[in-house]
């Protein structure tokens, strides 16, 4: 546990270092909230009511989005164990007497912590500046967003290490990436909010991984009884399922992958 | 020697010599070729959607059809992926300098710009321009257009000028990059958001936002002026409507001034050492 705690604090100590990067972040960030948040007021303008939502919570959930971008890093970039299967230097890794999966976890975990108190609160408070977002009246509610975006960022974690650990088979995680990097945050809700999506469609994405990554909070925020169970506990139940099986599928194919490992010297 | 009399064309050439390397490299990867080329298209058919999922719930935005709507991305997706693909690479001004391989391309004797932009061409980015111009010919076949012979000879020098306006947005948000190390992701902000930006009728984004990219940073020009042309609409935000005819010359106007950003920046760099 010692080791994880040390390896988390790097991880966090590390990102505060590209403090000009961060800002660049936030900035693009908030621009690019600024144009679907205005998008979606025209959208609600022309139709106020669209299958449960309403303009302030498109605008809001945009917001959202674009704050959690950084901390679930669902558009990359990512982990760098990909790069390391492909160097060899993952055998350096195998050698450490933790678990692969550990060791990235505690790094992410801290790379996410980072990400929340600096990237993604100053993107929501410039949001909450610009447009009328809606904030939960209810200290609970700020409560369960919280638990729900460390859920989030467990989910999209096991999600990125599992793309990587392709790498192991594939040699290189880099088309994976390619597609998933696409299609991830189509799904997870970045690009427009589900339930703007053809309801059948919206009915499959809501239960797929992905949507526990910006979705599933965004109603926990919001307080929708969309979420599963029509209850914000039914939503982090939901995430906190994904989190369990993708991480167990995770920690058993690290298992299968590195029985497969062949490290040409060098 | 035909190149020694006409010096324009050598950077010419050397973009497309060095172009057509990276091409043939990549070409040899045949199957990882192909699939990211499909997935990059997988990008345009995601955006692509997402205007069409707001145009069928909204109907109309600012007096724009789902046809009307879809030509408008079409023309983002189009230009916005020529530039890409032309001009996409000098995004990674920043990591040139900061590794010192900008050195070395300044001892070569071709433009260094020239070889920014050429350096990882990337030829699947033909994935977001082939769909990008199949939205096009399908939206105008779609929309209700007055076809005269002169919009037929636009259309062209439209596309032309879009992209002329995009990469020239490219070029420039790189030269941030001269002064502020780390700046990359701050001009994706123009260049990714500029995309954003162009791929709605831009008068859904309020007067203001028009007017900036009318006269700032010249980004109505790419989408929003040629639509107004080619299906023969005011302007319902108040400008001229002659506006939309200075469209060729914004877009020389953009790559001068952007040459002139690169030459400044240029002359202003320093070397890391390392």
């Amino acid at each position: 546990m010692r080791v994880h705690r040390a390896v988390y604090v790097r991880g966090l100590r590390r990102h505060t270092t590209y403090r000009a990067a961060t800002l660049a972040g936030i900035l693009t960030n908030c621009v690019f909230g600024a144009i679907n948040a205005t998008v979606m007021l025209a959208l609600f303008a022309a139709r106020p009511h669209i299958n449960g939502y309403d303009a302030g919570d498109a605008v809001t959930q945009v917001f959202l989005g674009q704050a959690l971008l950084a901390v679930v890093a669902v558009m990359g970039p990512p982990l760098e164990l990909g790069e390391r299967v492909r160097s060899g230097d993952v055998a350096t890794d195998l050698l450490r007497p933790v678990s692969l999966l550990g060791w990235w976890l505690a790094e992410d975990l801290g790379r996410a912590t980072f990400s929340l108190a600096f990237r993604a609160v100053p993107t929501f408070a410039v949001g909450l500046v610009l447009f009328d977002l809606v904030l939960p009246g209810d200290p609970l509610r700020w409560a369960a967003t919280l638990v729900s975006t460390v859920l989030a960022v467990l989910v999209s974690f096991a999600l990125r290490y599992l793309y990587e650990l392709a790498g192991f088979w594939l040699l290189d995680s880099r088309g994976i990436w390619a597609v998933a990097g696409l299609l991830g945050p189509v799904a997870a809700g970045t690009l427009l909010p589900l339930p703007l999506f053809p309801p059948a469609l919206a009915e499959v994405l809501r239960v797929l991984p992905w949507a526990s990554i910006v979705q599933i909070p965004a109603e926990v925020f919001l307080g929708k009884d969309s979420l599963p169970g029509g209850t914000v506990l039914g939503g982090l139940a939901l995430q906190a399922c994904w989190a369990a099986a993708l991480l167990s599928l995770g920690a058993w194919a690290t298992g299968r992958a590195t029985r497969r490992v062949v490290v040409q010297g060098g | 020697m035909a190149d020694a009399r006409v010096p324009v064309f050598r950077p010419v050439r050397a973009y497309l010599l060095l172009a057509g390397t990276w091409c043939r490299a990549l070409a040899q990867y045949p199957a990882s070729l192909v699939m990211m080329t499909l997935a990059t298209s997988l990008g345009v058919f995601a955006e692509i959607s997402a205007v069409l999922i707001v145009f069928g719930h909204a109907g109309r935005l600012e007096g724009f059809s789902l046809a009307e709507g879809l030509l408008v991305a079409g023309l983002a997706a189009t230009a916005f992926g020529c530039a890409d693909m032309l001009l996409g690479n000098v995004e990674n001004l920043g990591e040139h300098i900061r590794s010192g391989t900008l050195d070395v391309m300044l001892v070569r004797p071709v433009p260094p710009l020239v070889q920014l932009a050429t350096d990882r061409f990337a030829p699947r980015r033909l994935g977001r321009i082939v769909p990008g111009t199949v939205i096009i010919a399908v939206a105008l076949v779609l929309c209700d257009i007055d076809w005269t012979p002169g919009r037929v000879l636009m259309l062209p020098v439209l596309l032309v000028s879009g992209t002329a306006i995009c990469s020239a947005v490219w070029v420039v948000g790189a030269c941030l990059q001269f002064f502020v190390t780390g700046a990359r992701e701050a001009a994706n902000s123009i260049t990714y958001g500029g995309q954003a930006l162009t791929e709605y009728p831009l008068a859904v984004f309020g007067r203001d936002v028009v007017r900036a990219a009318t006269f700032v940073l010249p980004l109505a020009f790419v989408t929003w002026q040629p639509a107004l042309y080619l299906l023969d609409r005011p302007d319902p935000t108040g400008l001229p409507d002659g506006l939309r005819f200075a469209t060729p010359l914004v877009a020389v106007v953009s790559c001068l001034a952007a040459a002139a950003c690169w030459r400044f920046g240029l002359r202003h760099y320093r070397s890391t050492g390392s």
